[in-house]
């Protein structure tokens, strides 16, 4: 059933694809499908996941290695999945108003359906391979929808940077992962947290798939692609910084974090990754004008926030990190969907231009803003306030440590509270934020309800899940417990006065008076802003590697071809002749003379051999190499070889016919402005490879030790192959899967020639017809 | 203009009929005498590499009736097919079969598959060298005017 639900997501994908001329906006409802079924599998098997019960699925691929593709899914994989799904067919639902029904929204549709199947594998994959092949997926996909608008140069580069970032951490983490399934001697996932391996093989590894998750999730210092992906359509983004992709780490330290903890240098990694995260984000946050931007940096400082909660690996924390990534969904997609439809309907989203948003239309778009704001800045009592209680209550009665992480996240808290109040304000009040007032949008008319409805859904979701904890203490409870057997939840508005309560309310009002304060603030910041951002780190990188790259193919691609000749022909000949003289390895001289015939043929080798080096012009020269040929189809013959020596006069004679071809476009005679050291360096070369390839010859040929397979063949080749010419049934039978791979080689090569060939001259005119060809 | 000669055209037209034969003999004698679908097509080459020297590119062209690089094409999927079909009865791929008849005329006759499988490889070489004499040779006729 799992496989089942994967395909759904793809074939669903397909069927868009393939209608995208006549869906028009119900593409949006046939790419929905996927998280429908999603969600409702999850209804069907709600009461045995919440009983510590996995469903599992497994289907062999290849036996002899031991893959397998297996999927799984707890307790946490569930929550993850209420997020992908519930938000993704939300966003679906929201998508479907926000796009036009061109065909461009189309593919829009049918990628976002694949990127939610991606994400769903990521989340019911057990196998870390099956998990790393999800995992990329979603790079790719959100490659796809990043640069959506492909016309838009900004946008490709977005979307490339995206890419080069995510799949450059993915890497690192695909061996960090074969790093870990070999220490554990399992590639499944249940069986790895369950019996984690230990040593610095395993931390080495843990810090690699540490790297692939700090990517993925926009971690300082990788975060610089996220604020850039801001250019995909604001339904993506949505999507995106909510339920997929950027959770797809957060999700991966959760699944790790309980049994690698304790492991080299993780808690301390990525407890500081976390908080610089957290904080940087957080301050950067209440910099932009453009509202997206802000709610990016938002995105990646909420991140930092999940990462540390999920990273220390203890189980209140992890409860925390839970609740959490609950809450962080479904007030950052109603989010973004505000700005959505605040951008659709205006044709702005910089605060400095908005309008104001008066009008009944617009009432449910700003209570949607600000309940979703006062979720993110956790206010009681919404679903982002129990969340943060658990935060700091989870810190709060840890040992001495902790301390300083609590004080990193209140400070973390503090800037999201201050961020939070500038994002409503900004929508609230026009003119509150944003130094100069410039010339405002005009005012518009309401958006559509059926667009506002998603991100009312939301909205609602969590003003319900805050003033009734119940309603998901039990769902965070289980999944706490599936990721850490000692992990207990229980979400309550009302701890009584206790110290994260009165920590709450400091974050609060210190929030409020950094907002209030967001002059002098946003000086000092602007006084003290770094002098690189992570986008011109970033630049700078690819130029750099661009740059070393021309510079080494400069070196090792100098476009001589003598050189490279040369340097093939003697790595050629040195390389075996090392390991050929390191054992005892001289069989003798063979005779002389093995058959009389062999001395006239030998003579004529030579001769021609020798002739074809020193002949001035080229035409002789590839005559006489004509001759070194056909002389030799003729010693095998005398060695009664006759399919051999029928090959040998068949290969000669064309390529006699190709070089006259090659011929045609050199210049006659050879160039004499060769220098005198120039033909010595020649002649030794020459002599090195002759020598070498004389030696061994002999030596290759006197070194037998084991019976020739080839006796074996020739028994074979009747009563197996059914034919007498053991020659040809080596070739088409007994390795005639090496011939196929040949052949197809032979194709390749030959579309190969006749592309470089044609390159730069204009397509042969194919319309002559016969009459012409023999006038 | 191409200068041609009456003594070398006169010859390679004599020849070339004969070296397709034996090509193609070789193709099917293959199995059992010297030759196979690699020699024969190298053969063929041959023989159409002479008729380009001769007659000039249009007229090795003309040898063959359809677009050079729909040979390999053809090859290919003929010796990809052959290397295939023995799984749809759950044997191992390239297990080749024999097929015996015994016809009025020509007494006792076998075919195996491995026989379909190096026609592939002869399509695949022949349509080899038309490509690359396609490719490489055309501008000089073209200035010619085509012989």
């Amino acid at each position: 059933m799992l496989f089942a639900l994967l395909g759904i997501h793809a074939a669903s994908a397909a069927a868009v694809l393939a209608g995208r001329r006549r869906l028009g906006r119900a593409a949006w409802l046939v790419g929905a499908l996927g998280p429908v079924a999603v969600l409702v599998w999850l209804a069907a098997n709600a009461a045995r996941l919440a009983g510590g019960e996995a469903v599992e699925a497994r289907a062999e691929w290849v036996r002899g290695l031991a893959l397998s593709l297996d999927l799984r899914v707890d307790a946490f994989a569930a929550l993850m999945l209420v997020l992908v799904a519930g938000i993704g067919a939300l966003v679906f639902a929201y998508a479907r108003r926000y796009f036009g029904p061109t065909p461009r929204a189309a593919r829009a549709a049918a990628v976002l359906a694949l990127f939610a199947g991606a994400m769903t594998g990521v989340v019911v994959a057990d196998n870390v391979l099956v998990l790393y092949v999800a995992w990329e997926l979603t790079s790719v996909t959100s490659y796809l929808l990043i640069g959506l608008n492909d016309d838009d140069a900004g946008a490709r580069a977005a979307a490339q940077h995206a890419l080069l970032v995510t799949a450059l951490g993915g890497l690192a983490m695909l061996a960090g992962l074969v790093l870990l399934g070999q220490q554990a001697g399992t590639f499944r996932l249940s069986e790895l947290v369950a019996a984690p391996p230990s040593g610095t093989a395993t931390a080495v590894a843990l810090v690699l798939v540490l790297v692939g998750a700090f990517t993925k999730s926009a971690q300082y210092p990788f975060h610089s692609w996220l604020p850039g992906a801001m250019v995909a359509p604001t339904p993506v983004s949505a999507y995106l910084h909510a339920a997929a992709m950027v959770k797809a780490g957060v999700y991966l330290i959760a699944r790790l974090a309980p049994s690698f903890a304790d492991v080299g240098v993780w808690r301390p990694l990525v407890v500081t990754v976390g908080l610089a995260t957290m904080v940087a984000g957080g301050l950067r946050a209440l910099r932009p004008f453009d509202l997206k931007q802000l709610l990016a940096f938002g995105t990646i400082s909420q991140l930092g926030f999940l990462v540390v909660l999920f990273g220390i690996g203890r189980p209140e924390a992890t409860v925390a990190g839970c609740a959490l990534l609950l809450a962080h969904g479904l007030f950052k997609a109603a989010l973004f969907m505000v700005v959505g439809i605040v951008d659709h309907e205006t044709g702005t989203r910089d605060v400095r231009r908005l309008p104001a948003l008066a009008g009944p239309g617009w009432r449910a778009v700003r209570a949607v803003a600000v309940v979703g704001a006062a979720s993110m800045a956790a206010v009681p009592p919404l679903a982002g306030f129990l969340a943060k209680e658990e935060a700091y209550g989870a810190l709060v009665d840890g040992p001495g440590g902790d301390r300083l992480v609590l004080a990193g996240i209140v400070a973390g808290s503090v800037l999201t509270a201050a961020y939070s109040l500038r994002f409503a304000a900004a929508l609230l009040r026009p003119g509150v934020v944003g130094g100069d007032p410039g010339p405002r949008a005009p005012a518009s008319h309401a958006p559509p309800a059926g667009f506002v409805a998603p991100a009312v859904v939301l909205a609602a979701a969590t003003v319900v899940l805050g003033i009734a904890p119940a309603t998901w203490s039990g769902l965070v409870d289980d999944a706490a417990h599936a990721l850490d057997p000692r992990a207990h939840a229980h979400l309550a508005l009302w701890h009584g006065v206790t110290a994260p309560l009165l920590l709450s309310v400091a974050t609060l009002a210190a929030g409020v008076a950094l907002f209030a304060a967001r002059r002098p603030v946003a000086a000092l910041q602007a006084a003290a802003a770094p002098p690189v951002s992570g986008t011109q780190v970033y630049d700078a990188a690819v130029r750099g590697v661009l740059r070393g790259a021309a510079r080494l193919t400069a070196v090792v691609q100098p476009g001589s071809l003598p050189l490279y000749a040369g340097v093939i022909l003697l790595t050629a000949a040195v390389a075996p002749t090392v390991a050929l003289v390191s054992g005892a390895w001289w069989p003798g001289w063979p005779d002389a003379v093995g058959h009389p015939a062999h001395v006239p043929v030998a003579a004529l080798l030579v001769v021609g051999a020798v002739a074809s080096t020193v002949a001035r012009r080229r035409f002789a020269a590839v005559m006489l190499l004509g001759v070194v040929g056909y002389a030799m189809a003729v010693l095998f013959v005398v060695q009664g070889a006759p399919d051999l020596a029928l090959t040998q006069f068949g290969v000669e004679t064309l390529f006699v016919v190709v070089f006259l071809l090659v011929l045609r476009r050199l210049p006659d005679r050879f160039e004499h402005r060769r220098t005198r050291t120039g033909r010595l360096v020649r002649l030794g070369v020459s002599a090195v490879v002759g020598a070498f390839v004389m030696v061994a010859a002999v030596a290759a040929a006197g070194s037998r030790t084991a019976e020739p397979v080839s006796r074996a063949m020739s028994e074979q080749a009747w009563p197996e192959g059914h034919g007498r010419n053991v020659v040809n049934v080596i070739l088409v039978d007994i390795r005639g899967f090496d011939t196929l791979g040949e052949i197809t080689v032979l194709v390749a090569a030959a579309i190969g020639i006749v592309a470089l060939a044609r390159a730069g001259r204009r397509p042969r005119d194919r319309a002559r017809t016969p009459e012409e060809v023999g006038s | 203009m191409r200068l041609r000669s009456v003594i070398l055209d006169t010859t390679v037209r004599l020849v070339f009929d004969a070296a397709l034969v034996l090509s193609v003999y070789m193709l099917f004698a293959g199995h059992n005498q010297p030759g196979g679908g690699f020699v024969g097509g190298l053969v063929a080459g041959a023989a159409i590499g002479l008729r380009y020297v001769a007659g000039g590119l249009d007229e090795a062209l003309a040898v063959v009736p359809v677009r050079p690089s729909l040979l390999p094409a053809v090859g290919l999927a003929l010796a990809v097919g052959t290397a295939l079909w023995p799984r749809a009865g759950d044997e191992p791929p390239l297990d080749h079969r024999v097929f015996e008849w015994h016809l009025p005329a020509l007494g006792d006759v076998a075919l195996t598959t491995a026989t379909i499988f190096d026609a592939g490889v002869y399509l695949i070489v022949v349509g080899l060298v038309l490509m690359v004499l396609d490719g490489l040779g055309d501008e000089g006729d073209e200035e010619a005017g085509g012989g």
